[in-house]
């Protein structure tokens, strides 16, 4: 670990203005992914910016919209074990708990996770090349060691997935991030907020420098799914572990009928990964077998596979109808009881 | 500290209050609270299983919180309260789930044991214990490599009272 | 052999329980010194080549560090590689740390940074700027196995194929049902929780003492004289505690070499320990690749057995184990032809780790056991009694005990096996698919020569020592039940002390041999001690004078006449009469030091039977394990609770082998890639269900003095294959390639 500056923030316009003094610097908080990176000298910040002590990025709140604000230093515990967060954005909770372990969600922040890097091998091994790490040594997990590795949205020259699996649900729900910077606050669509990888694969996600988040922004309408939704994680063991597929599947289905629908992929892609035309071909539809099928066949269009990861495809396909299946029915997947209903 | 100031790559005081007592220290930033306890306060219980937050050995209480202390870097402690397995009993006398351990043989190298006693007493704490899938979901962030898993859990039900006594095997 | 045992054969809590329950217990990166300094580890990149360059100027620039170590200004350690071979090398030459500019491994270590903290010594380690000349590597035994061969020196204690019996292929051609496949096992790491550390304490003088993490303290220790030229009694190795050993510290590793070294050349302190991402860089299990070929009457009586096994091991050493031998030994047939191959990688030397050799073989034959039942329609269980081997064919020799028969007898009684519905696919509930599979397992039982030193003090406590190790196998606690049963002494009244190599000769603790050796050893001091003290007792114008030892009793902390109990003696009283530094008794035990050591006439293993049940989400390929039942014959269990939990763990390990380790390869970098345990997996709690563990009653006379054959390995043998048949059972689906994924569970 390379030594570094510390500075502790006491609010918002101090990380703010600290963060614009340092380029370089990095905001901690939980510490769960940035440490980490550190000792594996994976990231190698000279200043680090802890925002733990600003009151205002804490707490989960009703919004005037009528949704929730949820802060940006929020543990990822306390956000799945907040009752109004379970009561109206169940799929949230189930989704958070799916992630990790009890001791890493109780020091992993909101927006920590939001901000979680790659568990690409090479991205993690600093005696290999990664362009994600090292823009232009190259992408050895094309040819090489690609398990985990994505199958939507790739390019040659990174295939990494993002790891998180609350920000699958977060892009079911429609979240939107709320964040300030030099420029003042802005709010971001939470399908703008990741990037796929291109030819800057460097650039996880649209922050601008000197930018933080603030607060996730649940809007009131994803409440709509309260009652039929699942969160389903395939992984290589029963419990912590990477996902190499998981599914979070919204549906608002009103006399039999399915009115709205929320699909999201995670382990798959560079970003959690949504297309509208999945969710539309769902609308109109009764929740049958029927309809889910076409769904996957619309989100996973144009699916590419690797040397170790092709499986992914077909049990991405048949983990949405399983999925949708548990959604419909208003069973959704057990975080605990490792049965697959 | 005054809240503003970039303190750089100096050491920094801190307070904490460890295992009931209140210390002030001296840190410096790269210093993650794991290594705080074992290279610098000789508390050696707290173990470095990978130091990557993915194995529990390292696990403590932070403000009564379970958390993994190689990923906490310790500068960022200042004001909580820490216990760590050296804390736990009392007078004396084994906290229940240490006898418990003991009694159900959870651990056989007892390197993962210490992160094992304080994960188990956060998911108390937590009210996680209302199944044995449930203690076993809500443990899986504490690796036992010796394989002692299913004792855990009954350790663990038996301090919750739920649990039989310990399986004797008879000789068929 | 003990008489009026109360504490042996009885389920006792672990004597080191407390210490280990509250943080007391102290290992090997947890001793400190004054002074002491920080060693980190730079390794190499390549898997093959030269280092051009290693600039080591920054690194040692930064505050507070004290000196790098490279192979160019490394001190002068031992010319001869021999000086490296340790007690259990293998054929070949040692590798030796920061010897010369040659990569011979991805993780090589070629350089150590030594600094006044950790941090500083980690950040400088990151410094380190090193070239290198790449030379062609071949890290995938795919590819090598085309150039595999017989090793021609044989490694010492591992015993090679039995000479070929009959024409195995002719009669196989000949069989009416033939079964052949080829089974793969992934090369696995042992990932002890514990990383492997040394500390070593700078005593002055050119004194050390070196806190190990080792299997063996004598070894170690051994290791550094021999290496460094020390005399031996300079070098004292000490390491009560270890967390987790499973093989990985049998051999000195690498960090013992680089911390002694650092030490010497400073004159002080040193600790070196390994990253979790650096454990990957040394021993592990080799990859091995089986063919089997089985050919049988319609009866399912076996005719012909072939096995071969290619394994892998490192471009300088040949490491070998017991893979192929297991096919001769469980089934007797007519023709037999059993074969064991290496086939060289540019890896670090594999090594033994938890029953080295047996699951990859019994994976293989007894899968295909498993299809063999399932093309003659015979029940496994059926069809491995039709073919149970009265004798060890291999050797041609008789068994000390074999319990075998009750194994599976008892083991399917408490599974339920009866209920079983022979036909793939045919048990399921809901979604998920049953599967119910069972496989057999066999392990070596025997003895290492072993001293232990008993002695007894004036204040009626019994001191025993002994070199060999507690990994967590519960060492300490049997040696204490023995102690306490041969003296009449409470458990509390007994101290052992373990993992010092000034203390009475053992081996290295592996080879489930520990129990057998170590125990018999402290019996037999016990032994002499309780002569030496009846002599003094039976004194003339003692209560007890002219007393015999049938005439007493050692009881409650007295020797008491069996005549009249009234008449006694306290043990302490006897020491005290006899001076201060009390009564001691060292005795050795192994093969041939005592009438009853197994003779050269028979053969003795363990032996298990496995039965599993898996549940599989048909559409998804999510398998769960959720019932084990292992029944093992393993002798005498002197202490039921710390016993089950051996075979627990073994059981753990063969689900982790079936189901989750795997080191993966990029083969164009040489490299583990998956090289964390956030990566590697094994098994979690939310993995483990139900696991019950049955020993079967055993009478051996033969194997050791004390009745025992050992458990340390015996649980993980055949797990993985059982559940590998009850994923066929499941499904119909045949997957010969360990670990079972989800994918190998959706292609099939």
């Amino acid at each position: 670990m390379k030594r570094f500056s510390y500075h502790r923030a006491d609010s918002v316009a101090d990380a703010v203005q600290a963060l614009c003094a340092t380029p370089d610097a990095r905001i901690v908080a939980g510490g769960t992914n940035l440490v980490d990176l550190m000792k594996y000298g994976v990231e190698t910040p000279s200043a680090l910016v802890d925002v733990t002590r600003i009151a205002s990025l804490n707490g989960i709140d009703d919004t005037d919209e009528g949704g929730l604000r949820i802060g940006a230093l929020v543990p990822n515990r306390t956000v799945a074990e907040d009752e109004r967060v379970a009561a109206r954005f169940p799929l949230l909770a189930s989704a958070i708990l799916a992630g990790a372990t009890p001791q890493l969600r109780n020091a992993a922040t909101t927006g920590g996770n939001l901000n979680q890097r790659t568990r690409c091998y090479y991205f993690y091994d600093t005696k290999t090349p990664c362009n994600k790490r090292e823009p232009g040594s190259g992408c050895p997990a094309i040819g090489g060691v690609n398990r985990l590795h994505a199958i939507l949205g790739a390019s040659e020259h990174c295939i990494a997935t993002h790891p998180s699996d609350m920000c699958v649900a977060l892009a079911a729900l429609g979240a939107e991030i709320r964040v300030e910077g030099p420029n003042g606050p802005r709010r971001i669509r939470f399908a703008d907020y990741h990037r796929l990888p291109g030819d800057a694969p460097e650039r996880d996600n649209t922050l601008q420098p000197g930018e933080i988040i603030e607060a996730v922004l649940l809007p009131p309408e994803a409440e709509a799914f309260a009652g039929h939704h699942s969160y389903l994680k395939l992984r290589d063991r029963l419990s912590y572990a990477f996902a190499l597929v998981s599914v979070a599947a919204a549906l608002d289905i009103r006399e039999g009928r399915i009115v709205a629908a929320r699909l999201a992929l995670g382990g798959v892609a560079h970003k959690p990964w949504r297309r509208e035309e999945a969710e539309a071909a769902l609308v109109g539809s009764p929740a049958d077998e029927a309809a889910f099928a076409a769904a996957a066949t619309q989100l996973l269009e144009g699916a590419q596979g690797h040397e170790h990861n092709t499986f992914k495809i077909e049990l991405a396909r048949r983990a949405i109808l399983r999925a949708l299946g548990q959604a419909a029915a208003g069973t959704p997947q057990s975080q605990t009881d490792k049965r697959i209903a | 500290m005054p809240a503003h100031a970039i303190v750089g790559t100096q050491t920094v005081p801190i307070e904490i209050t460890l295992n009931g007592k209140r210390r002030s220290l001296e840190v410096s930033p790269v210093t993650t609270l794991l290594d705080l306890l074992r290279n610098h306060l000789d508390l050696t219980g707290t173990k470095k299983g990978c130091d990557h937050g993915q194995c529990g050995a390292c696990t403590v209480l932070i403000d009564g919180q379970r958390i993994n202390s190689c990923l906490q870097l310790a500068v960022m402690q200042d004001g909580k309260s820490i216990t760590t397995i050296e804390g736990l009993a009392q007078d004396g006398r084994l906290h229940p789930l240490q006898a418990a351990f003991i009694e159900h043989d959870a651990f056989q190298c007892g390197y993962c044991t210490p992160g094992q006693i304080c994960s188990a007493v956060a998911l108390i704490e937590e009210g996680h214990t209302t199944s044995r899938e449930e203690i076993r979901e809500f443990m899986s962030g504490n690796l036992c490599r010796c394989g002692a898993y299913t004792n855990i859990v009954d350790a663990i039900e038996d301090v919750v009272g739920r649990r039989r006594q310990p399986v004797q095997e008879a000789a068929e | 052999m003990l008489k009026n045992d109360l504490h042996v054969g009885s389920p006792r809590s672990r004597i080191d329980g407390p210490a280990k329950v509250t943080g007391q217990a102290t290992y090997a990166a947890e001793f400190t010194a004054a002074d002491l300094a920080h060693g980190y580890i730079v390794e190499s990149a390549i898997a093959r080549g030269r280092i051009v360059s290693i600039d080591t100027a920054a690194a040692e620039a930064l505050p507070g560090v004290i000196r790098v170590f490279t192979h160019e200004n490394r001190p002068k350690t031992a010319w001869f590689t021999y000086k490296y071979r340790d007690m259990v090398a293998p054929p070949g030459a040692p590798f030796r740390p920061l010897y010369s500019d040659e990569i011979q491994y991805s993780g090589q270590p070629i350089a150590l940074v030594v600094a006044e903290s950790f941090e500083a010594a980690r950040e400088a380690a990151a410094l380190v700027a090193v070239t290198y000349d790449r030379q062609p590597h071949e890290t995938d035994l795919a590819r090598a196995r085309h150039d595999s061969y017989e090793p021609p020196k044989k490694r010492n204690g591992i015993a090679p194929p039995p000479a070929p019996r009959g024409d195995a292929q002719q009669a196989f051609g000949a069989a009416p049902v033939r079964i052949a496949g080829e089974y793969a096992i992934a090369s696995e790491h042992h990932n002890p929780m514990e990383p492997h550390a040394t500390t070593v304490v700078w005593e002055g003088g050119g004194k050390l003492t070196v806190h190990d993490k080792t299997q063996g303290v004598q070894n170690s220790q051994a290791y550094v004289t021999n290496v460094f030229g020390l005399s031996g009694d300079d070098v004292r190795v000490v390491s009560p505690y270890v967390g987790g050993g499973f093989g990985s510290g049998l051999r000195p590793q690498h960090q013992l070499f680089l911390a002694v070294m650092a030490s010497l050349a400073l004159e002080r302190s040193v600790r070196v320990e390994l990253t979790r991402q650096q454990m990957f860089g040394h021993v592990h299990r080799p990859e091995t690749v089986n063919l089997v070929s089985l050919g049988a009457g319609e009866d399912g009586k076996l005719h012909a057995i072939q096995h071969q096994a290619i394994a892998a091991t490192s471009r300088f050493e040949d490491h070998q184990e017991v893979v192929v031998n297991w096919s001769g030994l469980l089934y007797p047939a007519e023709h037999v032809d059993l074969r064991y191959e290496l086939a060289k990688l540019d890896t670090y030397s594999p090594g033994d780790m938890r029953a080295p050799g047996a699951p990859l073989g019994l994976f293989a034959l007894e899968s295909a056991m498993d299809e063999l039942a399932v093309a003659t329609g015979v029940d496994p269980v059926e069809l491995r009694l039709r073919n149970y081997a009265e004798r060890d064919e291999n050797e041609d020799k008789p068994f000390t005990s074999k319990e075998l028969r009750a194994c599976y007898r008892a083991g399917a009684e408490r599974f339920g096996w009866s209920r079983r519905d022979p036909r793939p696919g045919s048990m399921r509930e809901g979604r998920e698919l049953i599967g119910w599979g069972m496989a057999s397992g066999v392990w070596d039982a025997g003895m290492m020569k072993t001293s232990a030193r008993a002695t007894l003090t004036a204040d009626g406590r019994l001191a025993i020592a002994c070199a060999t190790s507690d990994i967590g196998t519960g060492t300490y606690t049997i040696l204490a039940q023995i102690a306490a049963d041969a003296l009449g002494l409470p458990m509390e009244a007994v101290d052992v002390a373990l993992g010092d190599s000034t203390l009475p000769e053992a081996p290295v603790q592996g080879g489930s041999w520990t129990a057998a050796s170590a125990g018999s050893a402290v019996a037999a001091a016990c032994s002499s001690l309780r002569d030496a003290l009846l002599t003094r007792a039976a004194a003339e114008g003692s209560p007890l004078a002219g007393a015999k030892a049938d005439d007493v009793i050692f009881e409650g902390g007295h020797i008491r006449s069996l005549a009249d109990p009234a008449r006694s003696l306290a043990l302490g009283e006897i020491v005290a009469a006899s001076g201060p530094d009390g009564i001691a008794a060292t005795e050795s035990a192994g093969p041939g030091l005592i009438g009853m050591m197994l003779p050269k006439s028979h053969s003795s293993y363990t032996h298990s039977a496995v039965f599993a049940e898996v549940r599989i989400d048909e559409e998804l390929g999510v398998l769960r394990v959720t019932r084990i039942v292992n029944a093992v014959a393993a002798g005498r269990i002197l202490n039921p609770k710390t016993a089950r939990s051996q075979i627990l763990g073994g059981v753990v390990w063969g689900i982790g082998m079936a189901l989750h380790e795997e080191a993966l390869t990029d083969h164009r970098l040489g490299r583990i890639m998956n090289h964390s345990l956030a990566e590697y997996h094994v098994p979690v709690n939310a993995d483990i269900d139900d696991i019950e563990v049955i020993f079967v009653e055993e009478s051996d006379e033969k194997t050791s003095p004390i009745g025992v054959k050992g458990l340390g390995e015996i649980g993980i043998v055949g797990t993985a294959a059982a559940i590998a048949n009850a994923v066929h059972h499941a499904t119909g689906k045949r997957i010969r390639s360990l670990p079972i994924t989800i994918d190998k569970i959706l292609q099939g």
